[in-house]
């Protein structure tokens, strides 16, 4: 075969493995992304089992299904081969999506709509678990020496780029159809879209070959009988697949998940930025900085993976806290100068009864817009007791719907894509790293369970322990970072003194 | 050259101590944590709801709290010192 040949094969590897897997993480955002709507049409209106259908579907399929879904079809990608486990992952994680299109509302099936939707997400979990160890053995297994690294990168983009593109479909469908039909039934486009994706995704996947190196091992009849056995039970493998979750992909974790979720979270939800334009800055900021992965894999090539994954997670350490206090100081409008209000709307007043319809909550909004192009909702709830002698209740003030200004706006895009170009530091890389790690008879097993519980574990909970810290009694918005900071140090550290910086140049063993 | 090589394993060593504590001591945090957190939601589902949530928590990082004691232990006992170059020597 000559180069061109050669070069033109690797790129159809390449492009049917990302594909595929770009796919099953777009999957795997919809329902996140679409979880609100999800809970309404699908979930009992009691708010009590809802949260507890809703914690089943997001911690479960998280935290528990996807490092098994690692352990169940790496085992299956070491004993028959990576190209049908990986097209089952994908058949399987396109079918539970495009299924969970199809389910009837709570208000015509009942219960039957929350428990058919958490068997699907736990479907979706253990596909997901068994999806990417495939592909970047695949492709690793693929790549000629010193470009592993780059080609594995493509891979890697995958994660960013299904964010992406769930977000892009959602929000075009939203503006399309309008949002009242698309909380109504528009919600399901995204999902039901699915299954043309994985339809090319599996008929491309389809006409590819086994790996060259798994094909060999086959044939000589060396592959591992029991790769679960000889990965966590053998030490000199263990120890390895220790070191790889403790110095690499934990520290890795948080930081793809700071930098990519919580980032967004904490624009809209701290900063009380308004919903499409906290959304806008992760789509430009994910934009400007998913070629970087590339860039990072590629030179990783040439002066090893390490330095430039604990470089990004020792970024990660020294900036994260002054990033979150600019967005949080650009986004206090509390002491708005006078001159630079240029029209303030009709106050909307609304009224809650509570207390049993005895007192009433009045909600007052009103909408400065500012000369800067900027503006807010400014919202006071008063408690108004039936009781006179009982003065009026003031809530604290909330500043919320905040549009930014054009410089503000591109100012917040530029710190959000400095924390994702950290993501693309540690993770560019990290393909690679975990492939020339482990031995091909029991790579796929091996890979997949670091990656995923350094990612989905440790790096799914920043959400959630984030939240934790930031309820202690004296904790303050920024307390939250903690998490991430303390476990990309501790990573940081075990990666800087453990790791070797020496690129393993032959992965045929 | 040699000083600094034997400097580095002893420092793999030593850390190796801090590995092993800091994987039971995270637990019993967790554990601290679940219980304020579970006895203080309010009583009924939201109780049980956070209880859920803690459980699938500790199930899930206690067999990594353990993982980090043996690689404290793998550490202490110079496993580290010197990586394996090829597949062979695993």
């Amino acid at each position: 075969m000559n180069d061109s040949t050669k070069q033109n094969s690797i790129f159809k590897v390449i492009g049917a493995s990302s594909l595929g897997t770009l796919i099953e993480w777009y999957d795997f955002y919809i329902f996140g992304s679409l979880a609100s709507i999800i809970g309404a049409q699908l979930f009992p209106a009691d708010a009590g089992a809802s949260a507890l259908i809703n914690t089943l579907a997001i911690f479960a399929a998280g935290f528990i299904v996807r490092p098994f879904g690692a352990l169940v079809f790496g085992r299956l990608g070491d004993l028959i081969g990576r190209k049908y486990t990986f097209l089952l992952t994908l058949v399987l994680m396109g079918g539970s999506t495009f299924l969970i299109g199809l389910i009837p509302s709570y208000s015509s099936i009942g219960y039957a709509a929350p428990i058919l939707v958490l068997i699907l997400r736990l479907v979706q979990g253990l596909a997901l678990g068994g999806e990417y160890g495939g592909a970047a053995t695949y492709v690793a297994e693929h790549a000629p020496k010193g470009k592993r690294g780059f080609f594995t990168s493509w891979i890697q983009t995958t994660a960013t780029l299904g964010l992406f593109l769930s977000l892009g479909i959602i929000v075009l469908s939203k503006n399309i159809i309008g949002a009242e039909a698309f909380a109504d039934w528009g919600w399901r486009i995204p999902f039901l879209l699915s299954i043309l994706l994985v339809g090319v995704s599996i008929y491309i996947r389809l006409k590819m070959h086994e790996s060259p190196m798994f094909t060999k091992l086959k044939t000589e009849g060396k592959i591992s009988k029991n790769p679960l056995k000889e990965s966590f039970s053998k030490k000199g493998n263990f120890k390895m697949v220790l070191l790889a979750l403790f110095g690499a992909t934990m520290g890795q974790g948080v930081i793809w998940y700071t930098g990519q979720f919580y980032a967004q979270s904490f624009i809209e939800n701290t900063c009380k930025v308004d919903f499409n334009d906290s959304r806008y800055i992760l789509l430009w900021a994910i934009a400007f900085a998913t070629p970087f992965f590339v860039v990072f894999g590629a030179w990783s090539d040439k002066v090893g993976r390490k330095w430039i994954m604990l470089t990004g997670m020792l970024l990660g350490i020294i900036f994260y806290r002054p990033i979150y206090q600019m967005f949080i100081d650009q986004t206090d409008v509390s002491k708005v100068a006078v001159s630079m209000i240029k029209q303030v709307d009709a106050p909307v007043m609304t009224k809650v009864a509570i207390h049993d319809g005895q007192d009433s909550l009045v909600n007052t909004a009103r909408k400065f817009h500012l000369t800067d192009g900027s503006s807010f909702v400014k919202l006071e709830v008063d408690t108004v007791y039936a009781d006179p002698n009982k003065a009026l209740g003031h809530a604290p003030t909330i500043y919320q719907d905040k549009k930014l200004s054009t410089p503000v706006f591109w100012i917040f895009v530029g710190l959000v894509f400095f924390q994702i170009l950290l993501v693309t530091m540690v993770y560019g890389p990290i393909a690679a790293f975990l492939v020339e790690l482990f031995p091909t008879k029991i790579r796929y097993t091996s890979m997949s369970l670091p990656y995923h519980v350094g990612n989905g574990v440790f790096g799914g909970l920043v959400p959630f322990i984030a939240t934790l810290i930031a309820s202690f009694a004296g904790s303050t918005p920024l307390s939250g970072l903690w998490y991430p900071i303390g476990i990309a140090a501790l990573s940081f550290i075990i990666g800087a003194v453990y790791l070797s910086n020496k690129t393993d140049e032959n992965v045929n063993d | 050259m040699k000083y600094n090589f034997y400097k580095m394993n002893a420092l793999k060593k030593i850390l190796g101590i801090v590995w092993i504590i800091l994987g039971p001591a995270s637990v019993i945090l967790m554990f601290l944590q679940a219980w304020d957190k579970v006895s203080n939601a309010p009583a009924g589902i939201a109780q049980t709801n956070t209880a859920l949530q803690w459980g699938i928590i500790l199930l899930i990082f206690i067999p990594i709290a353990v993982g980090l004691v043996i690689f404290g232990r793998y550490a202490l006992s110079g496993e580290y010192e010197k990586l394996p170059e090829s597949s062979k020597e695993l």
